[in-house]
């Protein structure tokens, strides 16, 4: 079983990503270069667009990105059910795909944001989530300029009441208050799943809060769900 | 013929632009007064084309397929010979 991590140019979350896979974790991964054709990723048990700056966030973060040949393999290992992660710029990318809804905007207050941020767990019907309890506040790092996620009330009704919130930003005591928002996104809205909830967008870095000695590692379980979702999927 | 396109994006209304309002702060620390200021973005496309309405469509394809997101932005575009 292998996973697959996705290089664009400006991407620089990757290699985090794939110590805490192959070196935390134990699972067999590759990082792969974005000019791959996109068949090149057909037999990968689960992909990973990691964070950075993918062409510089020209136009608009991820826009590019998102519509390069590789992410036609991406969407075609989404269809199949194969487990899909986007991370911080890997969220903007799959937004500007399609590949989950809404858009990421610049933070409502115009700042590069890069704290820790306390995340509630709003399912647990997720590849993703599976291992933590409903409700768990977890303590994950944030480093991002436009993470204001957005889209429209209907599709917020949607995704609330299909179950698609995967997390949401939280004070300490697991309260989505104004001041525990660090961008202004809709309804505190951190990460969210696709329709078929094989795919997860988040903001915060997970492969940063993996490991004790980085100071936490809530964000494990998201790692350690995929894997084990994608060795019985 | 060639043709150059101006495309502007903007936000949708309604949407907080905290660029044009720290720029409006900017302003005010100035000396200057200003009602509101929100922030666009201009793409200046040279293209071939039979016709004006011809370079208009393709320009229009290119806003749909990438320059703008329809979920944040309205886009205007004005073609000319120039």
């Amino acid at each position: 079983m292998k996973f697959a991590i996705i290089r664009f140019g400006g991407s620089n979350c990757d290699m985090d990503v794939h110590h805490v896979l192959s070196e935390v974790l134990g699972v067999e991964t590759d990082l792969v270069w974005y000019k791959e054709k996109p068949e090149f990723l057909s037999d990968y048990a689960g992909v990973v667009i990691p964070g950075g700056f993918s062409y510089g966030d020209y136009l608009r973060a991820g826009a590019i990105a998102a519509r390069t040949p590789i992410m036609d393999g991406v969407k075609r290992l989404a269809a199949k059910g194969v487990p899909v992660l986007g991370i911080c710029n890997g969220f903007q990318i799959l937004a500007e795909s399609g590949l989950v809804a809404g858009a990421l905007r610049g933070n409502e207050y115009p700042k590069f944001r890069c704290s820790s941020a306390n995340l509630r767990v709003e399912t647990t019907d997720s590849p993703f989530t599976g291992a933590y309890k409903k409700g768990d506040v977890i303590r994950v790092p944030i480093a991002h300029a436009e993470g204001n996620f957005y889209t429209d009330a209907s599709t917020i009704s949607k995704l609330n009441s299909n179950d698609q919130v995967a997390f949401r930003y939280v004070d300490e005591d697991g309260n989505p208050t104004a001041e525990s928002n660090p961008n202004g996104s809709v309804e505190n809205i951190a990460g969210i799943l696709n329709e078929k909830k094989n795919v997860l967008g988040l903001m915060p870095h997970p492969e940063r809060a993996s490991e004790d000695v980085l100071g936490s590692r809530d964000g494990r379980k998201i790692f350690e769900s995929m894997i084990k979702y994608a060795e019985i999927f | 013929m060639k043709y150059t396109a101006q495309v502007t994006i903007t936000l949708k209304k309604g949407m907080l632009d905290p660029e044009g309002t720290t720029i409006k702060r900017a302003l005010n620390h100035l000396g200057f007064t200003t009602e509101s200021v929100n922030t666009a973005k201009r793409l200046i496309i040279e293209l071939e084309a039979e016709s004006a309405d011809v370079a208009a469509e393709t320009v229009d394809e290119m806003c749909q397929k990438v320059l703008a997101n329809p979920v944040i932005h309205n886009y205007t575009i004005d073609v000319c010979e120039c």
